[in-house]
């Protein structure tokens, strides 16, 4: 019973850590001025937010009485799945010139994202932003 | 046990508002702009908050068959951001 009555007291306190870290991230998301740092506040939002809410989702169902970690794998797609898409992103301002533009490559004439290939008028149109 | 469950409305409450806010400001980002990867991050930022709300709507009734819809927006999120993003790189999401 009383293990009960702390799963829902750890399960309300995640609930409220999860909130503050989302309502964090997305004010991040909105204020900061440059895309590279925009793209780095919702990471909050992303993982800690949603760990903690589906925390406390496990948590409750353990307090009820009907215990379950099925939580866990959505959480571990969304902690392998959150990079790969930030990367993409990334690319994607890199490509469309909106952030500062990496140094040349030592040994090759231009990145492979910024390189385009001869007679592509789209990707020449997308070069141009 | 009644303070304990009181105490989960509360921060279930909480937390549906938190999401409600997180859902209207990354909103105003995606009007907003200005660049495309603002907007695709904005658009995945939406898709978490959605999950998100999904899971505490889990919560706050006491169910559990919200977890395979939550697994689906999930998958669809990270797809659609991928397939968004290889458009804006490729000009092809298949190649």
């Amino acid at each position: 019973m009383t293990g009960q009555i702390i799963a829902t007291y750890a399960a309300a306190l995640s609930l409220l850590i999860g909130s503050g870290f989302i309502v964090v991230g997305v004010i991040g998301l909105l204020k900061f001025n440059d895309p590279m740092t925009r793209l780095h506040a919702p990471t909050k939002v992303g993982t800690i937010g949603i760990g903690m809410l589906l925390l406390a989702s496990m948590l409750h169902s353990f307090s009820i009485g009907s215990s379950s970690l099925h939580e866990l794998l959505i959480m571990a797609f969304l902690f392998v799945t959150a990079p790969v898409s930030a990367n993409f992103i990334a690319k994607v301002n890199i490509l469309r010139r909106t952030c500062e533009t990496p140094p040349a490559p030592p040994r090759d004439d231009t990145w492979s994202t910024l390189n385009t290939p001869e007679g592509d008028p789209d990707a020449a149109v997308s070069d141009k932003n | 046990m009644s303070a304990a469950t009181s105490l989960l409305d509360i921060a279930s409450l909480i937390a549906f508002a938190a999401l409600a806010i997180g859902q209207i400001l990354s909103m105003v980002r995606l009007v907003l702009g200005p660049s495309y990867g603002d907007r695709i991050l904005a658009l995945d930022t939406m898709v978490i908050n959605a999950l998100g709300l999904v899971v505490v709507l889990g919560i706050h009734q006491g169910v559990e068959i919200y977890f395979e819809v939550t697994l689906l927006i999930a998958m669809l999120g990270f797809v659609s951001t991928v397939a968004l993003a290889r458009f804006l790189l490729r000009g092809d999401i298949i190649e």
